[in-house]
């Protein structure tokens, strides 16, 4: 529990501290470390996603002599057995990516909210038929449909991959958006508003939805990964179209053209770094999420090295505290279990 | 009981719904799939995969849509998925049938493995947070990030071309025929070993993550605090009172990923060459061979559904909450 939840806590403070703990609030995902090098990471792969093409030293699909040829001055990643510059394919590559991930996020997200807001929302029948609904997408193996709808439309370029992505993967976030917004339904400042006679539009947007945001930018995030891994994984089969170029595309030519076997490291390596390296920047940010969202994981994430400082093993009983400052309310805010007693104490000085 | 037959009922409905998007994916594509095909394949196929084609993608023009259906679903029951393009005159059934043992034995036993590893590593990360172990988190998430399919070319360049000691493709020794002796099994599981450390690899990391968040969760807990305060040795209150608790979330999110997994190690026998499903469908994808590729979904679909289903099952029997709010 933070001071901030605490309504004892903020009705005598000076209005100047009370902007002060919001800032600190809206600022809150920033300080925490994860989701920090999560953003700078993304915001890098962003930026390539942008300017990759017109930074590329070479044309990706030029065909030149110098066939296999090890990473080098000129080729900075090495070249395919046609001689194409691998490092220009993947800068190039860098926008389909970013873009399927993004076009898949946000649609399935869109999915996700409104069937997943309203099966909560609306209850009964319609919540029984919605929720159906969306354990039958969950269950049906993802990857396998996606494929055969991909493989039976011809020539599927970015965008129609990035539909088909999000037509099957928007199930999971709405079973979590529903449970959310069934808990949120019943709580006393929802039954308030209606009592209010506020209309169910404004309940659905300005009572439930703002305290539902992070949990759909998680569920965004998760199907951005999830997407990502998809087309990549689908250019690899060779389904998609393997003339647009993505991190996918160069794996699929790396394999069929026995890259393995030439022992031609440079053409399989960095692409799924690359693939590695956008997957662990959102999963970071999530981390970051979810930190922020539960005050437990945040409690231990951030008292971990000030306990390895003070030589505590942290185990269990570990009632989350707040570290922030000075507590205004002893014996309300620094809750303690009987067995830890002492070295709860000792944190919290 | 009757929180059983409503997830029967659950699963039956499901299954249907897998059967009936497979008999209607073809026909929402744009153009005629069919004249393209006969044509794409000419001379090459014979009346007969002519005949499996139309029932297939349901366009015999002297039936309406509701009576293709139905004789879509009466070949389903007898077991009639049509005729493979690839393997021609063979059924799709035979080679999916085929196919499939390798599949269970290669897909079933790794991701048991990876779940069992996983959750007990994800105990022990959770229950000594703050120390050392929490510096193998950004390890296991880098991992959950990486496609199975890199891992796998990865492996295979590592352990197959670069320090040849494990097969790069295959199920089985090519010398020997599939047979219940000790040199195919001996063969069979050696080629084995590289998928199937992949696919634990790879979907190890997921388990840890989550286990550890539900203990760091539960840990806090009272009664494990009680426990803790009883005197109880530690072993007991970390495996009794929290992992045991903890473990239900995981447990029920093994039924929901099974579908995730299975797709993905269907792409980590198409990078090993590994003679099961995904393999099948891979090269059903290769040479558009769409009875194949579609009887592929089906099976994969369906196994999942029974591989969730006992997990379901198993979860109910763990958690009597479930059983009463049913």
């Amino acid at each position: 529990m933070s001071v901030q939840a605490d309504p004892i806590g903020l009705t005598d403070v000076a209005p100047a501290e009370k902007a002060a703990a919001k800032g600190k609030r809206s600022l809150g995902i920033l300080q925490n470390r994860k989701a920090l090098i999560g953003l700078i990471m993304l915001a890098f792969f962003l930026v390539l996603a942008v300017i990759g093409p017109w930074i590329a030293p070479h044309d990706p699909n030029a065909v030149t002599q110098d066939s296999l040829q090890p990473p080098s001055a000129d080729h900075w990643l090495g070249t395919t057995n046609t001689g194409q510059d691998i490092f220009s394919q993947l800068l190039v590559g860098t926008r389909g990516v970013m873009l399927v991930g993004l076009l898949a996020g946000v649609l399935a997200t869109a999915i996700s909210v409104i069937v997943g807001v309203t099966a909560g929302f609306i209850g009964g029948l319609g919540d029984e038929l919605l929720s159906l609904l969306a354990n039958v997408f969950l269950i049906i193996p993802a990857l396998p449909l996606i494929i055969i709808v991909a493989a039976l439309v011809p020539s599927a370029g970015g965008v129609t991959i990035a539909l088909i992505i999000a037509l099957t993967g928007w199930a999971w976030g709405s079973r979590v958006l529903r449970a959310q917004t069934l808990s949120i339904r019943g709580r006393d400042f929802v039954e308030a508003a209606r009592a209010n006679g506020e209309p169910m539009w404004r309940i659905i947007f300005f009572e439930i939805m703002p305290n539902l945001t992070a949990i759909i930018a998680s569920g965004f995030i998760g199907t951005a990964i999830f997407a990502i891994l998809s087309e990549v994984t689908l250019a690899f089969i060779g389904v998609t179209s393997i003339s647009e170029w993505n991190w996918g595309t160069i794996l699929f030519w790396a394999q069929s053209s026995q890259a393995l076997v030439l022992g031609a490291w440079w053409w399989f390596v960095p692409a799924g770094l690359c693939i590695a390296a956008v997957g662990t920047s959102l999963t970071l940010i999530n981390f970051g999420i979810d930190e922020f969202v539960n005050p437990r994981l945040r409690n231990t994430a951030a008292s971990a090295a000030l306990l390895r400082k003070k030589k505590i093993r942290a185990r269990i009983g570990f009632t989350p505290v707040y570290h922030g400052g000075e507590p205004q309310h002893p014996k309300t805010t620094v809750a303690r279990s009987g067995a830890n007693a002492e070295t709860a104490e000792e944190v919290t000085a | 009981m009757k929180y059983f037959l409503r997830r029967l009922g659950f699963y039956l409905f499901t299954a249907w719904a897998a059967v009936t998007l497979n008999f209607f994916i073809p026909r929402m594509l744009p153009g005629d799939p069919v004249q393209s095909l006969i044509n794409k394949f000419q001379g090459r196929l014979n009346t007969d995969a002519v005949e499996s084609l139309y029932v297939l993608f349901g366009l015999d023009e002297n039936r309406t849509l509701w009576e293709d259906y139905v004789a879509y679903l009466n070949n389903l029951f007898h077991g009639d998925l049509g005729i493979s393009f690839t393997y021609f005159p063979t059924p799709v059934s035979q080679i999916l049938t085929q196919s499939l043992p390798w599949t269970i034995a290669l897909v079933g036993l790794s991701t048991i493995i990876g779940f069992l590893l996983g959750t007990l590593a994800g105990v022990g990360l959770g229950w000594r947070r703050g120390t050392w172990a929490d510096n193998l988190l950004p390890i296991a998430n880098f991992f959950s990030a990486i496609p199975y399919f890199w891992l796998g070319i990865i492996a295979i360049a590592l352990f197959a071309v670069t320090w040849p000691v494990f097969p790069a493709a295959g199920g089985y020794d090519p010398g020997t025929l599939p047979g219940w002796n000790m040199e195919f099994i001996g063969g069979a599981i050696y080629h084995g070993i590289l998928p199937a450390l992949t696919i634990i690899i790879s979907s190890i990391s997921g388990w840890i993550l989550g286990m550890r968040n539900m203990m760091v969760t539960v840990s806090s807990e009272d009664y494990v605090t009680v426990a803790q305060a009883k005197g109880i040795p530690e072993r007991k209150v970390m495996f009794g009172y929290a992992a045991r608790n903890a473990v239900l979330p995981s447990i029920s999110g093994f039924a929901l990923s099974l579908g995730f997994i299975v797709g993905g190690t269907l792409v980590a026998e198409m990078v090993f060459s590994y003679p099961g499903i995904g393999y099948m469908l891979f090269q059903a994808i290769g040479s558009k061979d769409y009875p194949l590729m579609q009887g592929a979904f089906l099976v994969v679909t369906i196994s999942v559904l029974v591989a969730s289903m006992l997990a379901d099952f198993v979860y109910a029997f763990l958690d009597p909450r479930t059983r009463v709010e049913g």
